[in-house]
């Protein structure tokens, strides 16, 4: 008797415990607790650490550190060599994103006319952005820009004096930029799909009334497309501020720290030279700039972009 | 048809002129690509040289050979090896946590999702250089340094992009057959795996494509988590060889290089279609 009465109330349990799974606050939170531990573990809890070690000495392989307060800022305040790769990064990053930006949306506009072979022509001119990020192409790259390389040998054949790049710390800077704009294929197939979406019905209307292409691409395209320029930018500026593979494979920081950018200046510090403390500081000190930044360029975005849903 | 969108049509001469120009412009963009292939075929002193012929005045297949045999007696073998055995597991990774993280966001309604799909957008606009030092002082004090784990564990707790992906794709999935699966007595989870899951399948190729392609690229994490050079990584084997060999055999490191281009050349290939795709979804920087 007891036997069966406690079976039934196991039963009864049972249910109540896979209704209570079964809702969507349970069942929600179940399916996040990847992103939420990932999010905490991977995220949240190492960026108090690093807030955490830029007010300390850490410094890998030594045992104990000390609370030093403010002295990583202090001396990142008086580092020549900090202002200078924060000056080389922003030159960098100012140079790049935006031509890289005209670029994609320039050829994106030529590629969405209906050619034949207007895929295959897309494909081509995404294939860099594809495997440009890869040590390979940094490596072919550094090749045909050394003195006597393939660049030298072209400029020379139109009777020019060859240009020795990395001999000079602002010119190693432009193969970088060059290597930068020639990955315009991610934002360019992000702007043909925003030239395609929009109506036809405001080209035409505007054709009839007489406007030219030009008036068409300015007046109609360019601010229909705002919103995705707004996007490419936010995150393609992001994305150059953390260049490192580049220049680190390329210039190695050089010529007189020219290409020194800040992401391989914080990785010389926490992993060659072994300053956590240091480099920890210095990444915080990105974090906010990057921030600002991005801030600044969403703050005017109200005063440019147009959507037209509005 | 409008008159802007086919402006061809009409003037042969105008067509013609845009092959050109377009054909011309797409030889200069892959120009690079083309002379390193050719590079790994040519001699040390045709390569220094700059020669812009993409023909090799001889052929060399050595290099291939030269190229393989690595360096510290260790082969190209172990770091392809160790490349895929990264890339495939944390590709795994990424796409089942992804999907299981996009199907709560997508699909269930309850207090704190908001704040979740917020925080999961905010952190693809956070550096990786932020946490990239504390994490790798927590692997580090877990005795994980100096192996794969920091490789590919981090890609079994989702990645941002690719949850918004398969949200995205989520949305053209009908409710009503979620519906008509709890009637048919599934709960929220077996309609996860037998419904979403299944139907999510372009989603998850394309995840799988470009997060392969990303692990097969990654050159920062190796660089910063792998010692000896038996766990190296085809990226940073090619960074060590050069290094070493870089005087001497550069046929041989184009030759390298080449071939660590492979996979990537063959996922675009036969994918296009699903990168094209993703990228145009999710904005994902390729």
């Amino acid at each position: 008797m007891s036997a069966i009465s406690k079976s039934f109330i196991n039963d009864e349990k049972r249910e109540k415990i896979s209704r209570i799974m079964n809702t969507d606050t349970v069942a929600g939170y179940i399916f996040a607790l990847p992103f939420i531990l990932g999010f905490l573990g991977f995220m949240l809890i190492p960026m108090f650490m690093s807030l955490y070690y830029s007010f300390t000495n850490l410094t890998l392989g030594r045992i104990g550190y000390e609370w030093i307060g403010f002295a990583n800022y202090e001396r990142m305040w008086n580092d020549p060599r900090f202002w200078n790769s924060l000056g080389v990064t922003f030159r960098f990053v100012f140079l790049s994103v935006p031509v890289r930006m005209v670029f994609g949306l320039l050829i994106a506009y030529v590629l969405t006319r209906k050619f034949r072979g207007v895929h295959g022509y897309r494909a081509t001119y995404y294939l860099p952005t594809l495997i440009g990020g890869s040590i390979a192409v940094a490596l072919v790259w550094g090749q045909m820009f050394q003195r006597g390389g393939v660049i030298y040998n072209i400029i020379e054949m139109f009777g020019f004096e060859g240009i020795h790049w990395f001999g000079s710390p602002t010119l190693a800077m432009i193969p970088l930029i060059f290597m930068n704009v020639w990955q315009f294929g991610a934002a360019m197939i992000i702007f043909a799909a925003g030239i395609k979406d929009i109506p036809e019905t405001y080209i035409e209307a505007a054709a009839i009334d007489g406007a030219n292409k030009l008036q068409i691409f300015f007046k109609i395209i360019l601010p229909c497309l705002t919103p995705i320029i707004l996007y490419n930018l936010v995150m393609q500026t992001i994305a150059a501020f953390m260049t490192f593979t580049q220049a680190f494979i390329i210039t190695g920081g050089g010529p007189a720290e020219g290409t020194n950018f800040i992401a391989l200046y914080i990785y010389n510090h926490a992993f060659t030279w072994r300053n956590m403390g240091y480099a920890s500081a210095m990444s915080w000190i990105l974090l906010l700039i990057v921030a600002v930044v991005t801030g600044v360029i969403l703050k005017t975005s109200r005063r440019w972009t147009f959507y037209v849903n509005e | 048809m409008s008159k802007f969108r086919s402006p061809v049509g009409s003037k042969p001469h105008t067509a013609a002129l845009y092959h050109v120009l377009v054909f011309t412009f797409g030889f200069f963009m892959v120009f690079p690509v083309l002379w390193m292939i050719s590079g790994s075929l040519k001699t040390n002193v045709e390569i220094v040289s700059g020669a812009l012929t993409l023909i090799p005045r001889y052929w060399m297949w050595e290099n291939f050979a030269n190229g393989w045999r690595g360096f510290a007696g260790i082969t190209f073998t172990t770091f392809f090896q160790n490349s895929l055995i990264i890339s495939v597991l944390s590709t795994i990774g990424i796409t089942l946590s992804s999907s299981l993280v996009a199907y709560s966001f997508a699909r269930m309604r309850y207090r704190g999702r908001k704040l979740l799909f917020t925080i999961m957008l905010s952190t693809m606009m956070i550096p990786g250089q932020v946490v990239m030092i504390p994490q790798f002082l927590i692997f580090h004090n877990l005795g994980l340094v100096n192996t794969f784990v920091p490789l590919i564990l981090p890609a079994f707790f989702g990645g941002a992009f690719f949850i918004f992906l398969m949200m995205q794709f989520m949305v053209s999935i009908p409710k009503e057959l979620d519906e008509a699966a709890i009637c048919d007595g599934c709960n929220k989870y077996t309609v996860f795996f037998r419904i979403i899951f299944p139907l999510l399948k372009p989603a998850l190729i394309t995840t799988a494509i470009i997060h392969f392609y990303w692990a097969w690229d990654n050159f920062m994490g190796p660089l910063i988590y792998l010692n000896s050079p038996r766990l190296f990584t085809v990226s940073l084997a090619l960074r060590m060889f050069a290094d070493t060999a870089s005087i001497t055999d550069y046929g041989a490191m184009f030759a390298m290089s080449t071939l660590s281009l492979l996979p990537v050349f063959i996922m675009f290939l036969f994918f296009n279609k699903h990168l094209v795709e993703g990228i145009n979804t999710s904005g994902i920087k390729g």
